[in-house]
């Protein structure tokens, strides 16, 4: 436990004096203040051009949960923009520590590579959290100017949804930091891993059969939309865990294999 | 304190090393001499138990590399060719985390990490981020970092390249303090550097050991004698005088062989003389039995013009 802290607090500690860091947290707390922005006007239009419809036709406005609406579907396009954002936070993790040869260092400490692993995984899951802090505000303007105030169920779910989410993401981008030696490689395999993912989902969508279903039930994103209405299905916390467990049982592989392909 | 047998390592077909075996006694500076490519990283990872070896077995400290790794390492402090340093970050908070996965008891971090600063002489560079460091101020940073949990052995990988003259002759002292409370394996491929700090050497060569011996043994050989190796069968002290007797031999040694009653001996002779045909003629006339004559260390000639002998602007204290 002690050995995973200290590994944690050294990624964290690297992460923060890159200008990386910074890069990512900035162009994501913008990205998502956009989309933010652009999903509340286009519901409030909507509600506007509902009211006047029914101030034409007479009778009472048709009810309409905009707070739920926005989280939905804010929580929706946050899945699909930290597939661009995520393969950055996890480029280096391993990459890095091989083209300098740290790795030497944690190789012959007494450290396990478990530790390691979990160190790091935990540092860039701590590290997506931290992108998300400052989204939190938008839930707090639509809290003071909704009412009556929203509920936090969906949001606590949302969130949690997206950190697993986040969590499997990181875990196969860790993966693939492995592999290789340079940053920028294990940056583009990763993001061509979650554009896989992503192509799946579409294809996962409409249609039936036996191939359909199993396309449903991997398609990682699919998974996402219970927890953004709200809905924490065990399924989907199951399919999670396990995508996080076989990301890192991946990288384990990996990392013993390192020793003996040296 | 550290005993290496019959240690192979290959690479698909290619061996790294092949069947070395030396051993360290404890407080003891070994060095590893050989050019480069010789196979001495690869030896010093298989101690440290980065890389597991094909063949053979390693202990260190008493417990076997590959069945008790952990252990192992918990008394190893290595500084690898290139050191391992995370440029980004302070001296300070770099020590700190190595001393956390090194295991170092928390309430001694801080005096720890403050001793280890005061005998690399780094005190002052603590706050400093270690990508803004010379070469040598990193070098000594990676030494910080081998030192930092007071381990029993230390394995050094070539510890002065790369480092101006001055750093050099700083760092060799420091290698040299630390003999007695640790014992060090050094790895270089410049000869002076081990007749100014090392004890004992292994010299490899294409993955093999090519000799063990002191340094004052190498420097004379490199100085100009030629070796032959002689088994004969007689009284040791008889057979010695008479080897003595030969004009041109310069020195003789002597070692008892096992199962019979015949001696090998050593001999060394100006270079160039070629005193073999006497060498025979002189044992068979004293009438004792000659068993075997050869040159020797002819590829200890080879590796030597391998090895980088001369350093400009070094010069030991």
């Amino acid at each position: 436990m002690k050995n995973i802290l200290a590994v944690l607090q050294k990624e964290l500690k690297t992460y923060f004096v890159s200008p990386v860091a910074y890069v990512v947290l900035t162009v994501f707390f913008v990205i998502s203040g956009y989309f933010f922005y652009s999903i509340v006007s286009i519901f409030v239009e909507r509600s506007m051009m509902m009211m006047m419809q029914s101030q034409q036709f007479g009778g009472p406005p048709p009810a309409m949960d905009i707070p739920s609406l926005v989280s939905r579907n804010f929580f929706q396009v946050m899945s699909t923009v930290i597939l661009f954002m995520l393969p950055m936070v996890t480029m280096a993790t391993f990459a890095e520590e091989k083209r300098r040869g740290t790795i030497e260092l944690l190789f012959t400490s007494p450290i396990t590579n478990i530790q390691i692993i979990l160190g790091k995984f935990l540092a860039a899951l701590s590290f997506f959290a931290v992108m998300l802090v400052p989204t939190l505000i938008y839930f707090g303007f639509v809290y003071f100017y909704s009412s009556p105030s929203m509920g936090f169920g969906p949001v606590l779910s949302g969130y949690l949804g997206l950190l697993l989410l986040g969590g499997c993401l990181l875990s196969l981008g860790i993966f693939i930091s492995t592999l290789t030696e340079n940053q920028i490689v294990a940056a583009s395999v990763t993001f061509g891993a979650f554009l896989i993912l992503w192509v799946i989902n579409i294809s996962a969508r409409g249609g039936s059969g036996p191939l359909q279903e199993i396309l449903n039930y991997i398609a990682i994103l699919e998974h996402f939309e219970d927890f953004s209405k709200g809905v924490i299905d065990t399924t989907s916390l199951t399919f999670y865990s396990s995508f996080i467990f076989v990301g890192l049982f991946l990288t384990y592989r990996s990392i013993e294999s390192l020793r003996w392909r040296q | 304190m550290i005993e290496v047998d019959h240690l192979t390592k290959r690479y698909g077909s290619v061996k790294a090393i092949e069947d070395v075996s030396f051993r360290v006694e404890k407080g003891e500076i070994l060095g590893f001499l050989g050019p480069n490519g010789a196979g001495k990283t690869t030896t010093m990872r298989v101690l440290t138990c980065f890389l597991p070896a094909t063949e053979g077995t390693a202990r260190v400290a008493g417990y076997d590399v590959f069945k008790q790794p952990m252990e192992v390492k918990r008394r190893i402090g290595y500084l690898p060719e290139n050191p391992p340093l995370y440029n980004e970050i302070t001296v300070d908070s770099y020590l700190d985390f190595v001393a956390k996965i090194k295991g170092v008891d928390p309430a001694e971090r801080t005096k720890k990490i403050e001793e280890v600063k005061d005998r690399v002489s780094i005190k002052e560079y603590g706050k400093t981020v270690i990508g803004k460091l010379s070469k040598g101020y990193k070098q000594r940073v990676g030494l910080a970092q081998a030192l930092i949990h007071d381990p029993e052995v230390l394995i050094l990988d070539e510890p002065t390249v790369g480092l101006d003259p001055n750093q050099i002759i700083e760092v060799r002292e420091l290698i040299k303090s630390l003999a007695g409370n640790h014992t060090i394996i050094l790895s270089t491929h410049i000869l002076p550097e081990v007749s100014m700090t090392c004890q004992r050497v292994v010299i490899i060569s294409k993955g093999k050991i090519a000799a063990v011996d002191t340094p004052e043994n190498l420097t004379r050989q490199l100085q100009g004698s030629d070796r032959i190796f002689v088994v004969a069968k007689g009284p040791e002290a008889g057979i010695k005088s008479k080897i003595n007797e030969i004009e041109g031999v310069l020195r003789v040694e002597s070692t008892k062989l096992d199962g019979d009653e015949a001696y090998s001996f050593s001999v060394e002779a100006e270079l160039k003389k070629e005193i073999r045909g006497k060498l025979a003629r002189k044992i068979v006339e004293s009438g004792f039995d000659l068993l075997e004559l050869r040159p020797v260390s002819l590829s200890l000639e080879d590796v030597f013009l391998q090895l980088t002998t001369k350093e400009e602007g070094v010069r030991s204290r």
